[in-house]
Order: C-alpha cells, then structure tokens, then sequence
C-alpha cells in the first residue's frame, strides 16, 4: 500500500512540541541534579565504615536496578496518593525518575570510589586531613571524574526514560505526541519527528555533561586524556 | 494480598507470564537481529559497517516508548494490522537488537587478533575461523553482560502495557481500576519482577567474578 508521509499536519503543533521538550529537558536536567546529589551520598554510605547503612543503600540499590521503572512511577504517584502522601504528576515524575537515578548512580560512583588507591587514603591520613577533608579532596574529585563517562551515558538514559512519565500524564515530549496523533492521526509522521527531537536532546546532554566535566575537572581540561 | 480475590491474583500470574513470553520473544529476535549487526559491525564492508552504526546510534538515541508506538500506530498507517503482542514483540526486538549488537561487537573484538590470524595460516576459512575459533572465545566473553541486558529486556516488556498488551502492568492496573488498591497491586508487581530479576542480576556478577578468575 502507498503511503505518503505529511509531517506539515503535526509541525502545526510546534508550539506544544517545543514546550514538551521544554519539560523533558527540565525533567531531565532536574533529576540529574538531584539523583547525581542522592548516588553520590548513597555510594559514600556504601563504601563508608557503618554496616547498617552500607547495607541499606544495598537493599535499595537492588530494589530498584530490578523492578521496572513504570512501575517505581505507578507506586509513587498512585500507590503512595493512595496511602495519603500526594503528589502533583510532575512532581511524582521527579521524585520516581530522582530514586530510580540515584541508585544506578550509587553503584556507578562507589566503583570510582573503589578505584582510588588505598595509598592515596593513607597518604592524606597521614597530612591529618579529617574524614570529610580525605572524602571531599581527595577521594570524591577522581572517582567521580573516572566515572564521568559513565554517569554521562546513564543520564542521557535517564533522559530516553523521562518519556515513561507520560504514562502518569505528565505535559512532556512523549505525552505531547500522543495528543498529537490521536489529533492529526498522523501517528508516524509524529513519533519520528519526536524520535527526532529526542535524539537531538540526547546531543544537549551529552554536550552539556562534557562541558560541566571539562569545567569541574581541570585536569582533563589542560591535558584532554582520560584519568 | 488481603484485598485481592483469587480470581484477581490468577489475573495478575497470567499476566507475569505474558511478561515472560514477552521477554523470551523480544530476547529471540532481538538476539537474532544483534548477531547479524555486531558481525556487520565486525566484518562488513566499510559502508555497510558505517549504517549499521547509525542504525544502533539511531536506536539508541530514541525511547522505546516511541520505538513501541511506531510500530504499534505506525504499522497500521502502513496498511499492515498488528495485533498488540506482535508489534510489542517487534518494538522490543529492533530495541534489543541495537543494545546487544553493540554488547557482542565489543565481545568479537576482545578476542586476541592472534587468535585469527593463527586460525588463518591454519588456512581456515573465514566461516571455519568463525564458527570454531572467534565464536566458543566471544561467548564466554559475552556471557555476564547478556544475562545482566537480561534484566533491562524484563524490565522494559512493562512498557509494551502502554500499547494495551496485557502484560503484568497492564493486568495490574485493570485490577487497580476495579479494586483501587494501587500501593498493594503495584508493590505486588514490583516484587513479581523483583523475582525475575534479580537471580539474572546475581548471576550476571556471579559469572563475571567466574570469567574475571579464569583470565587471572
């Protein structure tokens, strides 16, 4: 059968399309941010020297790498309503997308933290650097710049996934799309413009972590090599 | 528990074995599609080599929410009926296919290139070289990371319930609909798949610490 593509009918929509990518971004760019702030203290509690809360963050790290997230979002926007703690849907959509990142992020950041050498701990022991100082100036810089490519590329994941959220009716790009078709019935002609836009926006993460790297690690700034 | 009747739970178990099928199928083809592009990837034409990489990058730069869509709304604007259950398969598949390409491109090129180069003034061909001396070495190499991308297709069937495949979720929210106990029905889910998916976790690890030991 012919087919003839008309991607005009659902480009009248453009302002609606930008916006939903205006959210994904935001959504994007707002769980990172935090979930980056929750893994890094979830893997500190890990490698730490309490085995009660290396244990937990265990417990939680497993918990979600293998439940899927559609349905860490269900249980957050209707489970927890459902027992009286309510949410808005994009603040659920936050609050889901921030526990499912912080978790692979923990487990992403304590391998960096393994990686550094013990001798390097020891040495700063020895300058009588207090815990945090050692943490803070000589454990966290490199562990997290080792890791930096892979925290980048499970953000950008992060990104793809926010599209689930539309499942919870949050305003975002996928979402957006599905309005679209059911109004224009142009269905392939939409999603491919939002495949589109989505592969468009995986270039701006991947662009903006490369540019927070080479800011926060001025090593890889002067020499351009790995660590 | 309390609140669900048997009927309901039946419903549910029903649907954790479509999302079994669901997995197995998306892992076949997917399997099946990722073979043949991560040896194009290895051994192919310059060309050949170069659209097969934008085909993965293509893939893997989009949703598969939308990948799912596509071939769900998509299909029939082509003229083509598709049932749920097979566009979620083929969704899932092209998805999978993309991922574990690129997992078992790298596998093939971790094996030593003396391996092949020894095979070849063995004067074996490249079918022989293939079949006996790259393959046995890649798999084993292969191993751990296809059980752990495992775990993502199981995960990931989930969202073949936004195209109204009755699979866990789906089953679950129909029960939620009727019963409106979301905190225990998806809780309930999430242990489900909790139970499919971390033994495959534990024995991705378990065979990597094996696979680190034999190369020690």
């Amino acid at each position: 059968m012919r087919y003839d593509l008309d991607f005009a009918a659902p480009l009248t929509y453009w302002p609606g399309l930008m916006a939903g990518a205006a959210t994904t971004f935001g959504l994007s760019v707002s769980a990172t941010v935090l979930g980056f702030g929750l893994g890094v203290f979830c893997a500190i509690a890990r490698t730490g020297r309490s085995v009660a809360a290396a244990r937990a963050v265990g417990v939680y790290v497993e918990a979600i790498r293998n439940t899927p997230l559609l349905v860490q979002i269900f249980i957050v926007y209707f489970g927890l309503a459902s027992v009286g703690i309510k949410f808005g849907a994009f603040t659920a959509a936050i609050v889901a997308l921030v526990i499912n990142v912080g978790a692979y992020t923990a487990e992403i950041v304590r391998a960096g933290i393994e990686s550094v050498p013990r001798s390097q701990l020891e040495a700063a022991q020895c300058l009588a650097l207090s815990r945090w100082q050692v943490l803070r100036h000589v454990v966290l810089p490199p562990a997290i710049e080792r890791v930096w490519p892979a925290l980048t590329s499970q953000y950008v994941l992060l990104m793809l996934a926010s599209s689930i959220t539309s499942q919870i009716s949050t305003e975002e790009l996928t979402a957006v799309a599905n309005r679209i078709q059911s109004d224009t019935f142009r269905s392939v002609e939409t999603y491919l413009i939002v495949a589109a836009a989505y592969l468009a926006l995986s270039l701006v993460m991947r662009l903006l972590f490369w540019a927070v790297g080479s800011m926060a690690f001025p090593r890889r700034r002067r020499l351009g090599t790995p660590l | 528990m309390i609140s669900l009747t048997p009927e309901q739970l039946l419903f549910l178990l029903r649907g954790f074995g479509w999302t079994i099928a669901l997995s197995l199928l998306a892992f076949a083809g997917g399997g099946a599609l990722g073979f043949v592009l991560a040896l194009a990837r290895v051994y192919a034409a310059r060309p050949v080599r170069t659209v097969v990489m934008l085909y993965i990058k293509l893939i893997q730069g989009t949703p598969l929410l939308i990948l799912l869509f596509l071939t769900y709304f998509g299909l029939p604007a082509l003229g083509l009926v598709v049932e749920p259950l097979p566009a979620a398969a083929l969704g899932l598949s092209v998805y999978v296919s993309a991922y574990l390409g690129e997992i078992w491109r790298g596998c093939l090129e971790a094996v030593p290139r003396t391996q092949e180069e020894a095979a070849a003034c063995l004067a074996l061909n490249w079918r022989q070289r293939l079949i006996h001396v790259i393959l046995p070495q890649a798999m084993k190499i292969a191993t751990p990371p296809t059980v752990g991308f495992m775990v993502q297709i199981v995960k990931n069937t989930s969202l073949a319930s936004a195209i109204g495949f009755v699979e866990m979720v789906r089953a679950g929210q129909m029960i939620n609909n009727a019963t409106f106990r979301p905190f225990i029905v998806f809780v309930l889910i999430a242990g489900l798949y909790f139970a499919l998916c971390y033994p495959l976790s534990v024995w991705s690890r378990r065979l990597e610490g094996k696979f680190d030991v034999a190369h020690r």
